[in-house]
């Protein structure tokens, strides 16, 4: 059993109080998780769903306004927009995960072991962090892409780096207050290593911060992204994505055809405000309220 | 105290910058293949007579840290090298352009501090429905990102209801008011919406603070009491704020002049980056980056300067 079950075991609290936060918070989380949850399942079923290839290009059908053949119309290219908007969630959806996975991993061991070694390494990874904070992120993916090339490969590996210092700068202060705590010393001791300590105690008593961190800062990420596919320099055409629609449909708006840039883009903002409450509910509830 | 403290930060701008300058002249190394290809723009066939002069032009065979010192000293005296793109100097490249990237930055900020402090000033002070309203809408607002606002401007105000052209600069004054409204609106607007929040709380947090209280008791006229004892307070988080915006704003204005086609320096950076034109990407990342460092560190020097409890709690 680790320290944070034992904690969490020991954390009776004011049960009044959290009932009635449970509530307040119970239908704003509903409405976003039921949001976010049907994006996920359209994005994984996408193929299955979707009425048509979202890739078909139908010149006789440009343009076409909303109908029982196409719900959504059709884009510039004659293609079903509601199917590109389906199939545009898997890489609009799974490239910030990537990004905000990559940067949580690599951000917490980076974080827990600067906090534990201390010294010279702690401090070379902190001044490290603090650069990378001060770089924009889309500048740096700009960068590596006049590099690499553009693509979405550029986007997530750049943006991962430019997410470090989210999750690793946070997740730092707190290893540091938590190597203070008695159990730590009472660990050592024990004569437990330091590497056990850290895996399996330090590590697990910071993952609700970590997870609430990577919850947050996920909606940013999906935002970043879908600009960078916007400025032509992430997802290439023709792969369905919805910053590259929003780009894509921009010709059309100045001919009086904006459907396709305004569904992607409402798509996005909903998308990313349900994500954003449902992280702060998260952060809510395994942080307590003061967040 | 505040001496150390700005000491400290201008050292950390100044290592910034220069790892910033390392990690971007490197990326001429890093980047797969002959370096002289990506100056040339990538996807031409290389000419071998062609790529041994531009290494002889652009020193490539010299060691690293000469043709970083090279590249850094030109820099810092103002020539950038060529783009060979577009058959041109980087340093006129930009100077013909960041008048345009300027101009809306600066029209941005006034969009974003202007209408944020006083509609969070409002909201704060008012209260009950218009401060509902204001935060519901200033939190939909946050969400909308650049590239949204953007294309929702256009087809709005501009293929909808004709107020304002949805292409192009303009030039003199009054053209580029014209034509940069609806650019900088959409620079602005979430950032508009964030500082209003700040600004709301912050005003908020005094309001009921001690010494406003005892201000209203000895019998200070409420005015006074907004003005010297509640915004002048308050000044201190609405400032940081807004000067994270305005380095936001550089960063950001990239997406706004691609998608309104404005010829500055951030649709240049992304031009040629697509182009991979690699002299361009350089000169305007390194910019890009140091100037919004150095904003960011003027913020946090001014913060410190007005209020010194900031650098007592920031040391500690």
């Amino acid at each position: 059993m680790s320290t944070y079950q034992i904690a969490a075991l020991g954390r009776g609290s004011t049960r009044l109080g959290r009932l009635r936060g449970l509530i307040r918070g119970r239908c704003v989380l509903i409405v976003a998780g039921s949001v976010v949850a049907v994006t996920v399942l359209t994005a994984v079923f996408a193929p299955l769903i979707a009425p048509y290839d979202p890739n078909a290009v139908d010149p006789t059908a440009v343009y076409q306004p909303s109908s029982s053949a196409h719900w959504l119309g059709t884009d510039d290219a004659g293609r079903d927009i509601l199917s590109r908007l389906l199939y545009g969630a898997r890489s609009s959806l799974l490239a910030p995960a990537l990004v905000t996975l990559t940067a949580g991993l690599v951000g917490t061991a980076l974080a827990v072991s600067a906090a534990w070694l201390g010294g010279w390494y702690d401090r070379l990874v902190s001044a490290l962090l603090d650069i990378v904070f001060g770089f924009p992120g889309l500048i740096l993916a700009v960068v590596v892409a006049a590099m690499f090339g553009a693509g979405l490969t550029v986007a997530v590996v750049t943006l991962s780096v430019a997410y470090l210092p989210f999750i690793g700068r946070v997740v730092r202060s707190a290893a540091l207050r938590e190597r203070q705590l008695p159990y730590v010393s009472a660990l050592r001791m024990l004569g437990v290593s330091g590497r056990r300590i850290c895996l399996r105690h330090l590590t697990p008593n910071l993952l609700p911060l970590v997870l609430v961190q990577i919850a947050t800062s996920y909606g940013y990420a999906l935002l970043d992204v879908a600009a960078f596919s916007f400025i032509g320099l992430g997802v290439q055409p023709p792969t369905a994505e919805w910053g590259l629609m929003v780009a894509n449909g921009s010709t059309g708006i100045l001919a009086g055809r904006p459907e396709q840039s305004l569904y992607a883009g409402v798509v996005i903002v909903v998308f990313v405000i349900a994500c954003n409450l449902l992280g702060g509910s998260l952060s809510q509830r395994l942080l307590g309220d003061n967040r | 105290m505040i001496w150390r403290f700005i000491a400290r930060r201008t050292a950390m701008l100044v290592v910034t910058g220069l790892v910033a300058s390392i990690a971007v002249y490197s990326a001429l190394f890093v980047a797969p293949g002959d370096p002289a290809t990506l100056l040339i723009g990538g996807g031409k066939p290389p000419n071998p007579h062609l790529l041994a002069e531009i290494h002889r032009q652009y020193h490539l065979d010299d060691p690293f840290l000469q043709g970083y010192w090279r590249w850094l000293s030109g820099m810092l005296h103002g020539d950038a090298g060529q783009s060979l793109s577009y058959r041109d100097s980087v340093t006129h490249l930009v100077t013909g352009r960041i008048g345009n990237t300027l101009f809306l930055i600066a029209y941005a900020a006034v969009l974003i501090i202007v209408p944020g402090v006083v509609l969070g000033t409002v909201a704060a002070l008012r209260g009950g429905l218009g401060e509902t309203v204001v935060t519901a809408v200033t939190t939909a607002f946050m969400a909308v990102p650049t590239f949204v606002m953007s294309v929702l401007l256009i087809w709005w105000l501009s293929v909808q209801w004709r107020w304002f052209p949805a292409y192009g600069a303009g030039s003199g004054f009054a053209g580029r008011v014209e034509h940069l409204t609806l650019p900088a609106l959409a620079l602005a607007a979430a950032w508009t919406a964030y500082v209003a929040q700040v600004t709301r709380s912050a005003v908020r947090t005094e309001l009921v603070s001690e010494h406003v209280q005892t201000a209203r008791a000895r019998g200070i006229p409420e005015r006074v009491v907004v003005r010297k004892h509640i915004l002048r307070n308050a000044s201190g988080p609405i400032f940081s704020v807004a000067g994270v915006a305005v380095a936001g704003l550089i960063a950001g204005c990239a997406v706004v002049e691609q998608a309104f086609g404005i010829n500055g320096i951030g649709a240049l950076l992304i031009q040629s980056a697509a182009k991979q034109d690699l002299a361009v990407v350089q000169a305007l990342a390194l910019i890009t980056v140091v100037v919004f460092v150095a904003i960011n560190t003027l913020v946090d020097v001014v913060t410190v300067a007005l209020d010194h409890r900031v650098s007592l709690e920031g040391t500690s």
